[in-house]
């Protein structure tokens, strides 16, 4: 067994899982530090939900190790499984019992004496602000509720590291910030998090993250420091007519990369041109355009830049 | 213009269920080739308003008339006329490509040879003829989202319904298919779109936001920016839900 002397909460190395001819974790390596919000930023079938499995011990890996608190996860599952909090894609609420059952079922399932569980049933409910809504079924509640009510069952037990997938998939904007509000409180008491979302716009709420595609990590660390590597300037072409503005650069292939976004067009400034050769560009070829602004690239941006040349 | 000759015309909609009104006089009109907007927290009523538009659900009170057809007299005919694309789609994964066109036509009341015509065109347009006899199963997210509107698209209707369409799609493979969006819209389709991503909500020509059953808001992206002096749609969300009382 590879010995780690790192006791940080969670550290994986050169991960491997195939499924037939599907490498779902193709060598993936990182640690989570002690309470930090550790965020897998990547879209459907990057690999983060086989990654999370494997880690809270619910599948094995082909190659390579994952540690818990130090120690293997294969060898101890038992372990991680008491201290670990997991809250899957699709989370497991019981949709006919109210808020206040679901909670207490999940303090039953992992041993919590029902005396402490009145009490920590009133501190989760303080800062998810459910318990106006204790009897109410959970079927009943909407999406943002539901998600802070499996992720209040997850924390009954008190882990001290929580591995959420994608937590906040198809939720609003309000609701979805409301919840990492409540991921940087447990991050301040002390939880270690990791989470996995699709949404790029959530990766500037982590303290650190890895940003995943087609089974590998294309680059991982702090936000900030990550956006620090997009060297090339970046400009805005604002325009009312976007797709046709868009059309027509991708028909005179002036500029080597370009990419839609809801504010105008993104264009990389590979070859170094500046914004006035750029707007002398547009003017030449007759580009309809309102105004080119030169702005700072988005985790959005980096990740169009680090996807590999796909046939898609 | 008259009611029909808007792809989407909604007057003061309402729908209760028991005491609740989920969906309360909501307004607005929608046109031929328009990309339209429709977003709103979870529980805002957006759900309930396109069921309505569908003619899956009756209307409590008000007046709709989707693709010139009104839903209280006419909602059979709207479901010939509407393409609907759900969240997390639609597809049968144990389905090869062709099969799952097939099926798709077959659904929409295709005749044999019809079906027959239009799988050629889309594997043609999808450029997708060396995986047409492969699962669906197998086949790369973005693929299968195309997929999904293509089908959606078989009995060309003049207006398609999309809710959620590029959860979890990589930026690439949805810059992809909002390319096809505008592809479509150029083409007169209407586009009547639901979204989380509220960058991608810049891509709308126009668009709205719900909130307690009512739509508190309507317009271009950039209007609204510079109205709730926001860079971003996503502030200008947050501000629109969180500042108005209903």
């Amino acid at each position: 067994m590879t010995k780690t002397n790192d006791m940080n909460p969670v550290v994986i190395k050169n991960l491997k899982k195939s499924y037939e001819n599907i490498e779902a974790v193709n060598g993936v390596s990182f640690e989570v530090y002690p309470e930090e919000i550790f965020g897998l930023i990547g879209p459907d079938g990057a690999g983060k939900t086989t990654l999370m499995r494997i880690l809270v011990s619910l599948i094995d890996s082909d190659e390579g190790d994952v540690f818990f608190k130090g120690k293997s996860v294969k060898e101890n599952v038992k372990f991680v499984r008491s201290k670990i909090g997991y809250m899957p894609q699709r989370f497991s609420l019981y949709p006919d019992l109210t808020v206040n059952e679901n909670l207490r079922f999940f303090g039953d399932l992992f041993k919590v004496p029902a005396e402490e569980q009145a009490d920590r049933m009133r501190k989760l409910y303080e800062f998810s602000k459910l318990e106006p809504f204790r009897n109410r079924r959970a079927d009943a509640l909407s999406g943002g509720m539901k998600q802070k009510l499996a992720l209040s069952s997850m924390l009954m037990h008190q882990p001290e590291v929580i591995v959420l997938d994608e937590p906040t998939f198809g939720v609003d904007p309000v609701s979805r910030s409301e919840f990492w509000d409540i991921l940087k409180k447990l991050r301040d008491n002390g939880t270690s998090i990791l989470v996995s979302t699709a949404y790029m716009d959530e990766a500037g709420l982590c303290d650190r993250v890895a940003l995943m595609f087609g089974g590998k990590i294309l680059a991982q660390g702090k936000p900030g420091q990550l956006l620090k590597n997009f060297e090339e300037s970046l400009y805005l072409i604002e325009t009312d007519r976007v797709y046709e503005t868009f059309k027509k650069l991708e028909n005179l292939k002036i500029f080597s990369e370009f990419n839609l976004f809801g504010d105008g067009i993104h264009i990389v400034d590979n070859e170094n041109r500046g914004e006035q050769e750029i707007i002398h560009l547009l003017n030449k070829n007759s580009v309809d355009y309102k105004s080119v602004v030169s702005i700072e690239a988005c985790l959005e941006d980096l990740f169009l830049k680090l996807i590999p040349e796909s046939d898609d | 213009m008259s009611q029909s000759e808007y792809a989407v015309y909604v007057e003061n909609l309402s729908r209760c269920f028991g005491s609740f009104k989920a969906v309360s006089d909501v307004s607005f009109k929608v046109k031929s080739g328009e990309i339209f907007g429709f977003l709103g927290a979870n529980g805002a009523g957006k759900t309930t308003t396109i069921r309505m538009l569908c003619g899956l659900l009756m209307p409590s009170s008000g007046n709709a008339v989707i693709a010139g057809y009104n839903v209280f007299t006419d909602a059979e005919k709207i479901k010939h006329n509407i393409g609907y694309m759900a969240q997390r789609f639609s597809l049968y994964e144990d389905l090869t490509v062709k099969e799952n066109i097939e099926f798709y036509g077959g659904v929409y009341g295709l005749s044999r040879k019809q079906i027959k015509i239009k799988t050629e065109e889309l594997l043609d347009y999808l450029k997708l003829w060396d995986h047409a006899d492969k699962l669906t199963l197998s086949l790369p997210l973005g693929w299968k989202q195309r997929i999904a509107l293509s089908t959606a698209l078989l009995h060309d209707p003049g207006i398609i319904f999309l809710d959620e369409p590029t959860s979890g799609v990589d930026p690439e493979s949805r810059r992809n298919f909002w390319t096809l969006i505008y592809q479509l819209s150029g083409k007169g389709k209407t586009i009547f779109v639901t979204t989380h991503y509220m960058d991608e909500a810049g891509f709308c020509n126009r668009l709205s936001i719900m909130k307690d059953g009512k739509i508190i808001e309507l317009d271009q992206p950039k209007v609204l920016k510079r109205k709730y002096n926001a860079n971003s749609m996503q502030k200008v969300f947050m501000s629109v839900i969180k500042g108005k009382k209903t």
